[in-house]
């Protein structure tokens, strides 16, 4: 017997722009200057990604914390875990891959912009990982962020490298 | 393409015309936009606005009228919470335009028909409210009106139909009237009354056996949990009584009397429901969620009652609002708060309301759970100084009732809890709880305040748990999440094992080989000897113990560590794996190693399915196992089954869809061969292309039909052990003279009705097999009650 499927696009009518918004599962306007391609290869890569980018993360933000907050929008393929070049420590951000787009785009949707630890979280597409990406590219081994930033943030190394080295 | 010179005079009739300033496209996006907009905020009256978009699109109608029909039946189907400011303006151009108005209610019946033909049901509740208050706007002439809903309540006498079929019509009739009720009395009040009389009748007889499966408690106090239909019922007939007096709903068409009640109505052509057939799959049954009424905001305005058809229109309303802007949380939690009535309701106490009304609804709220967290944080940030409380006020109104709150509506209640607090520093006055710390661990209250507590710390960590909670409830703190290794300490030499574990930390520390992995196992002994034919890899849980055990505990670190240690000995996991015994000792050891940390347990559970080390079945085995009956009743046990038959589902989908798309490969390719007769210059042979096709799709076919086959044996397992384990339990209190209604025994029925109700849809498909294997009538009428209400759900 076959399977039932309900059809999703209706014969008669469409759907308006109004109720077509998904500004929060809309490509951003930051685009990655290390990637390897053109402009256009890489907006391809990231209408059909599974992979996010989580940034502002606590240093002491977990992989089993990261899984469980993203867990909450679908199935996780698989986190990795942002690392300092130098040191080779967590330092504030990672990856995240859903099997399914779907399940990124509801993380984009309700997981952007909350917290965990404590820290207003953001996410972003990404075009996919590629070995070299989970490091920092900051001078100092970090993100470049934590290089110039003038605020202390107790949850990523107090003051910017910047500052630190005055 | 008209050789005339362009002009932008307006000549009616050149459909290809195009104006010297916009392309059609932005025209139509232009007019959308228009239409889309009308009734938002702005400078002018709702009514200036209107009178002024009726003039636009009078004037575009030469030129645009099917884009404006198209609009204007989506507007009807899509944005139902601006009812009646459309029904308005197709009113003012329906008095404009007679001939406009006809098309349109013709277009509106098409659409109709169509979301009927592909089960749209709720889209199609929509298009028919908006009819019936085109009546009020003298569109359509009432008695035509009256007669679609005689069509549409003589479905409920129908035979052989499914009751969810006869439901809807009805709801459809009677969810209208608090728009059109008086207008339709006015004009048809035997026929009414008649109407009124048979739908009274069948409400009177329908059957009812599903209402419990979909309660939220089991208790109908302080508010009692009717189906839909029934309060719905309730609300007409004291509209009724009211003499169809109804003063929430905003009519600007009242405004615009005088113009439209000069116009020409439109009769409805006779509408003959389509009949029932195979594929038509009907919305669900549905029960009201109440846990509001007046006596809870008693500063603020009176929150209209139970059976107030006002409390209907503002919950029809605030459920539209959100299932247009669900995407965009701001927007909806702008949408929700700028609803009008705000100072003459309680609005904020009707959003909570209805928010957890669909968090909580049985079989599964409408949208994914985490967007319902987030909404209710957004709302919190917009009202900052009176959303809050009423949340705070409903949690703990919640806490309160937990005694008899559905198992299933209990964990959302616990992830909702858990994740909202991680946004909020988890601040909460646990010491209001301290109640739960009197009694038995295994009941609602503390057993909630536990797993609260544990998915806190797992979205933090265990000491900022231990931090947070007073001292007191430490009883309920969650254990610290370390691995137990059994060859760790010194003093476990004497174990079994010990010093093959010990050889094996060195050689994995050493990035020994799967080969080398194998060889070290060798010399473990086997416990089951006797059960030994042949040597080396038959089920032997001594190797598979010190093996899972040793590599767990090095790879213990973190998830990635372990998904890796999984990678990198997947042979070896295979082989000690690959009777049925080795799948479910391993897993076994696992929790073993684990217990401490469910999450941990869940994860691995996950790679292990997905890698193929262990299958469904055996978790299903694994899970309603002695050794887990100490962890049963424990939230984390039942995500990892449901997150186990999710995988197979999803699995056997994937499989139908790659058949599904070879099977069309196949037809394109035979539809360009036919076409391609005569084309000698096609060097591709298509005999030869079809074999390898054709072949595909006989191997998919079989691996669809193995997956399948697979799928329903998984359900067969756990229905199986959720009759031997409820049976087992009916016994002993029956034999023993004790109550059946133990806490233990309310979670694990609705564990199994949460079986039946989160898997529905492929359950259908083995009812036979069920009634005729499992649920039988030789069966405790405790257990096989859960499989009746389930068929009646759609009976």
């Amino acid at each position: 017997k076959a399977l039932r499927v309900r059809p999703v696009a209706m014969a008669a009518g469409g759907t308006l722009s109004i109720l077509r918004s998904d500004s929060y599962a809309d490509l951003s306007q930051y685009r990655d200057q290390h990637f390897r391609g053109t402009r256009y290869d890489q907006e391809r890569l990231l209408r059909k990604s599974c992979t996010l980018y989580v940034g502002n993360l606590s240093f002491y933000t977990t992989e089993e914390q990261i899984h469980e907050l993203f867990g909450k929008s679908g199935d996780i393929k698989k986190v990795i875990m942002g690392l300092d070049k130098v040191k080779k420590t967590a330092c504030g951000f990672c990856f995240v891959e859903y099997y399914a787009r779907g399940d990124a785009e509801n993380a984009m949707r309700y997981i952007n912009g909350t917290r965990l630890d404590d820290r207003i979280i953001r996410t972003d597409w990404d075009a996919g990982f590629k070995e070299g990406r989970q490091y920092g590219r900051g001078r100092s081994g970090g993100q470049v962020r934590d290089e110039y930033r003038q605020d202390y943030d107790a949850g990523r190394g107090g003051y910017g490298k910047t500052v630190q080295c005055q | 393409m008209s050789r005339r010179r362009h002009s932008d005079d307006s000549d009616a009739g050149q459909p290809h015309k195009r104006r010297r300033t916009s392309e059609p496209s932005e025209i139509e996006e232009r007019l959308e936009s228009l239409i889309c907009r009308v009734g938002e905020k702005s400078n002018s009256s709702l009514e200036s606005n209107l009178e002024g978009l009726a003039g636009v699109l009078e004037a575009d109608l030469p030129n645009y009228k099917s884009k404006i029909l198209r609009i204007l039946c989506t507007v009807a189907r899509l944005l139902p919470e601006k009812l009646t400011v459309y029904t308005t303006l197709v009113g003012l151009l329906n008095a404009r335009n007679y001939n406009f108005g006809g098309e349109f209610v013709e277009a509106m019946i098409r659409q109709l028909k169509e979301c009927l033909k592909v089960n749209m049901y709720n889209e199609a509740v929509h298009l028919v409210r908006f009819l019936s208050d085109l009546v009020n706007c003298h569109v359509i002439a009432a008695p035509s009106m009256v007669a679609m809903f005689e069509n549409f309540v003589s479905v409920t006498q129908e035979e052989d139909v499914p009751q969810v079929r006869c439901d809807w019509y009805m709801f459809a009739f009677l969810s209208s009237l608090p728009w059109v009720g008086k207008e339709l009395y006015e004009k048809k009040d035997a026929e009414m009354d008649r109407l009124l009389s048979q739908t009274e009748s069948y409400l009177k007889r329908r059957q009812k056996i599903h209402v419990p499966m979909l309660q939220v408690w089991t208790a109908d106090k302080p508010h009692p949990q009717e189906e839909v239909s029934d309060c719905l019922w309730s609300q007409i007939q004291k509209l009724k009584k009211d003499r169809w007096q109804e003063r929430h709903i905003l009519r600007p068409y009242l405004a615009f009397d005088s113009i439209l009640c000069e116009a020409l109505q439109h009769n409805l052509p006779p509408f003959t429901p389509p009949p029932h057939t195979e594929d038509s799959v009907y919305p669900m049954p549905r029960v009201i969620f109440r846990m509001f009424d007046y006596t809870d905001d008693p500063e603020g305005p009176v929150m209209p009652g139970s059976h107030s058809v006002e409390r209907f229109v503002i919950e029809e309303n605030l459920h539209c609002i959100i299932k247009s802007h669900w995407k965009e949380r701001k927007t909806c939690a702008a949408q929700l708060l700028s609803y009008p009535g705000n100072n003459k309701i309680p609005l904020n106490y009707h959003i909570v309301e209805v928010i957890f009304a669909e968090l909580f609804q049985l079989p599964s709220p409408p949208h994914i759970e985490v967007m319902y967290t987030t909404l209710l944080i957004e709302l919190c940030k917009l009202q900052p100084g009176s959303l809050p409380q009423v949340l705070a006020q409903a949690t703990e109104m919640l806490y309160m009732r937990l005694d008899t709150m559905n198992t299933t509506c209990v964990d959302r209640f616990i992830n909702w809890f858990s994740h909202h607090l991680s946004n909020f520093q988890f601040r909460w006055s646990w010491e209001d709880w301290s109640d739960c710390l009197t009694q038995d661990l295994e009941k609602p209250k503390p057993k909630f305040v536990r797993e609260v507590l544990e998915k806190c710390m797992r979205l933090s960590y265990h000491q900022r748990i231990i931090d947070i909670v007073p001292a007191s409830f430490s009883v309920l703190s969650p254990a610290n999440p370390v691995c137990i290794y059994k060859y760790g300490d010194e003093s476990n030499r004497s174990l079994p094992g010990y010093t093959v574990a010990l050889c094996l930390t060195i050689a994995i520390k050493n990035k020994a080989s799967n080969d080398e992995i194998f060889s070290i196992l060798k010399d473990v002994p086997n416990p089951n000897q006797d059960d030994d034919d042949d040597e080396g890899f038959t089920f032997n849980p001594l190797k598979i113990e010190v093996f899972v055990q040793t590599l767990l505990h090095l790879a213990a670190k973190s998830f990635s560590h372990s998904f890796s240690a999984l990678a990198k000995f997947h042979e070896v996991f295979k082989t000690l794996a690959e009777s049925d015994e080795g799948k479910l000792h391993v897993l076994r050891v696992v929790y073993e190693v684990w217990k401490n940390h469910p999450q941990m347990i869940a994860v691995l559970v996950d790679k292990m399915i997905r890698t193929q080390i262990v299958d469904c079945a055996a978790v299903a085995n694994w899970i309603f196992s002695s050794e887990l009956a100490h962890d049963f009743t424990r939230f984390y046990i039942w995500e990892i089954l449901h997150s186990t038959i999710r995988k197979m589902n999803k699995h056997v989908l994937k499989i139908h869809k790659e058949l599904e798309e070879t099977k069309a490969r196949l037809a394109r390719q035979h539809k360009r061969r036919d076409s391609d007769d005569d084309d000698d210059d096609d060097d591709r042979s298509s005999d030869r292309e079809d074999g390898p096709l054709e072949e595909q799709i006989e191997r998919l076919q079989e691996k669809v039909e193995s997956a399948q086959s697979e799928q329903k044996n998984l359900f067969l397992v756990i229905f199986q052990r959720f009759i031997m384990l409820l049976t087992e339990h009916l016994v002993r209190c029956e034999t023993g003279g004790i109550d059946v209604f133990t806490p233990w025994y309310k979670s694990c029925i609705e564990r199994l009705q949460q079986i039946f109700l989160q898997h529905h849809q492929i359950i259908q498909q083995y009812m036979v097999t069920l009634e005729n294997l499992l649920f039988t009538a030789e069966l405790d009428h405790h257990i096989l009650a859960v499989f009746q209400q389930f068929c009646a759900l759609q009976a």
